[in-house]
């Protein structure tokens, strides 16, 4: 069942396409003891497109992520970024970890976490000099944090301690944006403020990656989904491969059926 | 005696010891604090325990090819030796095993030291009078500490503290975010490694002077000190290496400016009296400020909530909220509010009505994020500003304390 839906969706991945995808995923598993959290996924993500990774708790999405970056080692699979291997191309990814993988007591100010974003220019000993803090501060701005630069991080709530993490992924000049879960317990102003970013990064022609857990605001933020369940089951662009039928083979029975046919109305 | 100690005018070997100590201090304060960072502190103790083995191995090493067993470069190269397979062992336990790192750790320390207490009384039985004072490693000696032996301890902590410097900033980004750091392409276990590695050298170099005891004792505490007294990471490394030389310095001087008192006990005394000190003055951690910060944050709460309750009329019973307003002339002994009283009130009740309006606004969020139910909205906002928010509240205008 499963197979077959990734199948239908999927339009046929040409090698071309996997060399110019921003990030090209075959066969990753990755297991975490005896039982696979990812199995045999393949994922051709498209370059310029906003994709949501949707799946339900414990389907292997942020697994997916850490695993492309190589922050988890998978049991087998090959990823590619931009046609290259993935340590070729470190310099153009930018990688939004969940908020809660750090701890917010850590003596650092706001500033300070976005001037991490600039590690390679700054190298080993290099000296933090105007531009960086100028870039930095530009960088906050964007995610509208730029009068916070100076708190410590503890201060700040969880919707803005998002978006510091959002801007110092910025602070990269990256062009493959890859987030994990950016809108998990955060205010109505950050959800905004974040989605704000995101859309003017795909004007700006990068490609945006977003583990999301909201379905009720796929079809507002993204144009392409990624639908799994340790399993794929479905990738595609939104009106395609976001539906009642995706859905349910993804959620089984732990999507209420009202919930889908929500979903299906808001689709049309 | 101890101004003496201070000036080093305690003779040669209190001022290779004093010199000994103080850049001990700074390279273990430095060192530790990243340590502290990455939330792995007690790493340190089993690899300082696991010098003990390799001390024991060398010295007899260098005894069977017929030399010197005391030679000290021999015995830390020897130390270094055994601490490196310690802490390969645990970082094998911690990453291949379902074994915690507290687990690892305890393994790790109680075998490596037991073994090493087994070599040291073998040694002590191999009799010929030249067993040295191997005992010494660990807790320390300094009464025969030469100038070779200071020379070794004040290159080796040097050379540990420029390493640390050159790699501090992978080696911060690693303890605040190892998850970003990996997904950046940096060899977080790799940057793990030479950290503990780092840690090592500084054991090693310690064990003449504070022993393997207590070297721990010098990587954590100073880190711990300096946290209290700053928010940024670059500043508890500066404070912490500053707390740790220091108590270096004065620990050495103490225990010279008197007949038989243990240099390393002392310094590591030393440097739990900073910690002490800080733990309770601090002006923003420490414990005094918090229960002051407590106290006033209670007074402001009722003063705020006694105003509002008696711009609504209503009746205080809550006998520190009385007691407040009363003190502030605003209510009469008998609960009344008085002309000043009324006209607070009135005000609390406004700057109600504009915090609201700020905080509902996205413009004004650094500003709302300020918010604690209590704070003068004047504090915060322009004059022009809060102008403005009446102009939005709209109704009378003018009500100023």
């Amino acid at each position: 069942m499963t197979l077959e839906l990734a199948a239908d969706q999927g339009t046929r991945i040409t090698p071309q396409d996997v060399a110019h995808s921003p990030l090209a995923i075959r066969g990753l598993t990755v297991s975490y003891g005896q039982k696979p959290a990812v199995f045999s996924v393949d994922m051709t993500v498209q370059p310029g497109a906003m994709t949501a990774i949707i799946g339900p708790n414990g389907a292997g999405k942020s697994t997916l992520l850490k695993a492309a970056l190589g922050i988890v080692k998978p049991l087998s699979g090959q990823v590619t970024v931009y046609g290259k291997p993935l340590d070729d191309s470190r310099a153009r990814i930018a990688y939004v970890p969940q908020r809660a993988s750090v701890d917010w007591d850590f003596p650092t100010r706001v500033i300070d976490v976005v001037l991490m974003g600039l590690y390679r220019e700054l190298g080993l000993l290099g000296r933090v000099r105007a531009r960086h803090i100028a870039k930095a501060m530009d960088c906050l701005n964007r995610v509208g944090m730029h009068d916070f630069a100076d708190r410590q991080i503890g201060q700040l709530s969880g919707g803005q301690q998002q978006r510091v993490f959002l801007a110092r992924a910025l602070a990269q000049d990256a062009d493959l944006y890859l987030l994990d879960e950016p809108f998990a317990g955060v205010d109505a102003a950050t959800e905004k403020a974040i989605i704000a970013v995101l859309k003017s990064l795909k004007q700006a022609g990068k490609t945006v990656v977003v583990v999301h857990h909201d379905l009720a605001t796929v079809t507002d933020y993204f144009d392409h989904v990624f639908l799994i369940n340790t399993r794929k089951v479905a990738e595609g662009p939104v009106d395609e491969a976001f539906t009642a039928e995706t859905l349910q083979a993804t959620y089984g029975g732990r999507l209420a059926t009202a919930q889908i046919d929500q979903i299906s109305r808001a689709l049309g | 005696m101890l101004w003496e100690a201070l000036t080093l005018q305690l003779g040669y070997n209190a001022t290779l010891v004093a010199i000994g100590a103080t850049l001990l201090g700074l390279s273990a304060g430095v060192t530790g604090t990243f340590l502290f960072l990455r939330k792995r502190a007690l790493v340190s103790d089993a690899i300082s325990h696991a010098t003990l083995p390799g001390v024991c191995i060398a010295f007899m090493v260098m005894v069977a090819l017929g030399g010197e067993g005391r030679n000290l470069i021999g015995l830390l190269i020897g130390s270094a030796l055994s601490a490196w397979v310690g802490l390969l062992c645990m970082n094998w336990l911690t990453r291949r095993t379902r074994l915690a790192e507290d687990a690892a750790i305890g393994a790790i320390l109680s075998v490596f030291f037991g073994f090493g207490v087994v070599l040291l009384t073998v040694i002590q039985t191999m009799g010929v009078g030249r067993q040295a004072g191997l005992e010494g490693f660990l807790l320390g000696s300094t009464a025969g500490m030469l100038w070779a032996d200071a020379m070794v301890i004040a290159f080796g902590g040097a050379a540990t503290l420029a390493l640390v410097m050159l790699i501090r900033r992978p080696m911060m980004l690693v303890a605040f975010d190892p998850e970003y750091a990996a997904a950046r392409g940096l060899p977080v276990a790799r940057i793990d490694l030479a950290m503990m590695g780092l840690v090592m050298a500084v054991t090693v170099v310690g064990l003449k002077i504070v022993g393997l005891i207590l070297i721990v004792a010098l990587l954590i505490i100073p880190p711990v000190t300096a946290r209290f007294w700053t928010e940024r990471s670059d500043r508890v490394v500066l404070i912490g290496g500053l707390a740790g030389g220091l108590a270096g310095y004065l620990g050495a001087a103490l225990s010279a400016s008197a007949p038989n008192l243990p240099t390393g006990p002392i310094i590591v005394l030393v440097s739990f009296a900073f910690f002490a000190v800080s733990l309770l003055l601090a002006p923003v951690r420490g414990v005094l400020a918090a229960v002051l910060r407590h106290a006033r944050f209670q007074r402001r709460v009722h003063m705020r909530q006694g105003l509002l309750a008696l711009a609504q009329g209503q009746t205080i019973y809550e006998p520190l909220t009385l007691r407040l307003l009363r003190r502030a002339g605003l209510v009469r002994a008998d609960g009344v509010p008085t002309d000043k009283g009324k006209a607070r009130a009135a005000k609390a009740l406004r700057d109600e009505k504009r915090w609201e309006l700020v905080r509902a606004d996205q413009a004004h969020e650094a500003t709302a994020a300020l918010y604690d139910g209590l704070r003068d909205i004047e504090t915060v906002l322009t004059r022009d500003q809060i102008e403005e928010i009446d102009r939005r509240i709209g109704g009378p205008q003018g009500v100023t304390a």
